[in-house]
């Protein structure tokens, strides 16, 4: 009994100790920072490596990283942190929370935060399709980090066996339809090999958003407050997705499942999958057969959402510290570190010059489905991202749904969800 | 006099404040304070939070995505509901016999419960997946065609009630089987001599019998079937187009995703009248007719 309380007494001193040691080295501006991971991995070590080398450059700066969970957890962390009282000087969150975190009142823009001209030419050093989500009103208001772009994965071995050549991967929808009515493999009334997948649950608004953007149409304005949910392109583009299962055959009907689809893939279910470039490094090590990736084909003209994490200064933190956050972003957005960032995830590097490190050069050169994402970028859109941006995105998606699953027709569908964003929307108008 | 029975009543209090600080700061509070918010607009950093009365009572009238959940939510109840405590009853019977490897047959039937609710989705996301999951290569044998059972509104509920009834069946078959071995062997020996069937037996002697563990695994019953979404996140996240979302899934959606925590809370309220409305309703209803001994 005395032995416990003993040690339970040295537990408290120890605490007190460290509690005292947090604060003699306090004097040294302190920032805390929460980031989400959304592909799983040691992605926390990397990150906790970034920052350390941060910190041994700048003695005067103590940075707590925090790992948040997803991207939703990470918003919801950030925020009741931020209304506590104790809020995180900068973190890592959706692109697409960025209406949400304006009215909320709880960033800043980065051009109030920025001073000197060197500045101002770095935020102008990442690829343009990647800022389309960090800027409104005329303002940048996040710096691109983990960010990703939907890619084609393709079955060489499946190409070849039903007489397609392995290095010419569809380029245009009909192409899609044409090949995948070769690679669509059935015995009985069973179907042994899919030709195409596109997966429907989890981020369906995604996926479509690249079906649109093929298409030549966007899905929302610049300014957040406006969607296109029933132009006719639109419409046509989920014709085109609801067709591939109804009309062509060549991918099962109803939803297709985000979370089983890599595995069809590697078990040789679908010959072609859409999915996001986060994967390439799980598929890589599973694939035991020959896989290519590629664009993602054209109707009118190629095209994809980004998608990922930006990086947000929040509004509740003093000069030194919102100037100790551009530091510290500042950093892990050098060309070396989003190379090394790149190899090391799978996520795309966010500006020309980290393509061009020698690091990041040979491993593409290496494993060239590596380039294929940042070849993609000329082609890419803004994701998905307005205000109220939780409650537009799931009309769409229970718009999408209701298409798939053959409950109401395109048109019918996309027109509903339209007329109740439009009300949503109407007051930021 | 006097002082002797305010310091009781001092000491009674005393008593009863660990258990009224917990249950104030954990239950009352909360409530009482959701009800409040249910009648406030969601405030931004540009328009602040105001009182609006029953407003947002008017927009959940409208809101079709309540009405459709609210509904799938009844279904849900009513099939796992009976059926788990059938289910139950039946394996309690069962492992409460005489038969050989008794405790793992018991062992067994309490797996599901103890497995927690994410790892179990995740097991069972990949029986449901078409072509490569386990019930499509089990239909398959019987030349069945591939179904998407997950990605069909007409089925995707069923598959999620089967997954319920899985996990708590064992559950519930715990405390059936706790009160199976209370029963006077007597009872049954005394039946058997009067030359009473064994169906007799359970329908007129052990069900009655095992009434008020079958009203305390009905209430577990009903409050689960409004508390148990977890495999929703893993599963369906609520989709194909709602097809299998319920109450408390929608409500964290409001919550956490749209960030309407306003509505949300409204959306609580109803949920909290329901399940009071049903608490008060076994209590005062059914309880006349169970027997205790």
């Amino acid at each position: 009994m005395f032995s416990k309380l003993k040690r339970s007494a040295g537990k408290l001193a120890m605490a007190l100790a460290l509690c005292l040691g947090l604060t003699s080295t306090a004097s040294a501006i302190e920032l805390t920072m929460y980031y989400p991971v959304a592909v799983g991995g040691a992605l926390t070590k990397i990150v906790d490596g970034l920052v350390a080398d941060f910190m041994k450059q700048n003695p005067d700066i103590k940075v707590n990283a925090i790992y948040a969970g997803n991207y939703n957890d990470a918003r919801i962390k950030a925020l009741a942190a931020l209304q506590s009282g104790e809020p995180a000087q900068t973190s890592v969150m959706f692109s697409i929370d960025i209406y949400e975190l304006i009215e909320q009142g709880a960033i800043v823009s980065f051009d109030d935060v920025v001073k000197t001209a060197e500045d101002k030419a770095w935020l102008n050093s990442f690829y343009p399709a990647l800022m389309e989500n960090g800027k409104t009103q005329g303002k940048t208001w996040g710096i691109p980090f983990q960010r990703s772009t939907i890619v084609m994965y393709y079955n060489k071995d499946a190409f070849r066996a039903a007489g397609l050549d392995p290095e010419n991967p569809p380029a245009t929808w009909d192409e899609m339809v044409a090949a995948g009515k070769k690679l669509t493999k059935k015995s009985g009334g069973n179907v042994e090999q899919w030709g195409a997948m596109i997966p429907s649950t989890g981020y369906p608004y995604w996926m479509f958003g690249a079906l649109a953007m093929q298409n030549d149409q966007t899905l929302m304005n610049g300014d957040g407050n406006v969607t296109y949910f029933d132009a006719p392109a639109t419409v046509e583009a989920l014709q085109y997705w609801k067709d591939l299962g109804e009309t062509h055959g060549i991918m099962p009907s109803g939803t297709i499942e985000w979370g089983t689809l890599r595995q069809n893939f590697l078990e040789g279910k679908t010959a072609i999958m859409w999915h996001s470039t986060g994967n390439l490094t799980t598929v890589k090590d599973n694939a035991k057969f020959d896989f290519g990736v590629a664009m993602l084909p054209a109707k009118k003209r190629r095209g994809t959402p980004t998608g990922g994490g930006n990086f947000y200064i929040f509004k509740k933190s003093s000069a030194e510290e919102k100037a100790a956050s551009l530091k510290l972003i500042k950093f892990l957005t050098q060309p070396e570190q989003t190379a090394e960032w790149s190899i090391k995830t799978g996520y795309l590097a966010t500006g020309p010059a980290a393509y061009a490190t020698d690091a990041l050069k040979a491993y593409v050169k290496e494993f060239p489905p590596a380039a294929v994402a940042r070849d993609q970028l000329e082609f890419a859109t803004a994701e998905l991202s307005t205000y109220q941006t939780g409650r537009v995105r799931k009309l769409l998606d229970d718009a999408i749904q209701a298409t798939l699953t053959g409950s109401k027709s395109p048109a019918e569908a996309l027109g509903d969800a339209q007329k109740q964003a439009d009300k949503l929307l109407k007051k930021y108008r | 006099m006097n002082c002797r029975i305010t310091r009781l009543h001092i000491y009674g209090w005393l008593l009863l404040m660990p258990a009224a600080i917990f249950l104030i700061a954990f239950t009352y509070y909360p409530t009482a304070a959701t009800l409040v918010k249910s009648l406030f607009s969601q405030g931004t950093a540009l328009k602040p939070s105001k009182f609006v009365g029953l407003e947002n009572f008017g927009y959940l009238l409208d809101d079709e995505v309540f009405w459709k959940v609210a509904w799938n939510n009844v279904i849900y109840a009513a099939g796992t509901i009976p059926i788990s405590i059938a289910l139950a009853l039946l394996m309690a019977i069962w492992v409460n016999g005489r038969l050989p490897m008794k405790s793992l047959a018991r062992m067994s039937y309490f797996t599901p419960t103890i497995l927690p609710m994410i790892a179990v989705a995740n097991i069972w996301l990949f029986f449901y997946t078409p072509d490569i999951g386990l019930l499509d290569q089990v239909t398959r044998e019987f030349g069945f065609a591939s179904h998407n059972w997950l990605g069909d509104p007409d089925t995707v509920l069923g598959c999620i009630i089967v997954i319920t009834i899985w996990k708590e069946a064992g559950f519930f078959m715990i405390f059936y089987l706790a009160a199976l071995q209370t029963l006077p062997p007597e009872l049954e020996e005394a039946a058997h001599l009067e030359g009473a069937s064994r169906w007799y037996y359970f329908r007129r002697v052990m069900f009655p019998l095992l009434m008020p563990t079958t009203l305390f695994v009905l209430i577990n019953a009903i409050i689960n079937s409004f508390k148990l979404v977890d495999h929703l996140f893993i599963l369906t996240k609520g989709g194909p187009d709602n097809a299998s979302s319920l109450l408390l899934y929608y409500i964290y959606e409001v919550a956490f995703s749209f960030l309407d925590q306003a509505y949300a809370s409204t959306l609580t309220v109803v949920l909290l009248t329901v399940l009071a409305l049903i608490a008060v309703g076994q209590f005062f209803f059914l309880d006349k007719r169970v027997h205790y001994r």
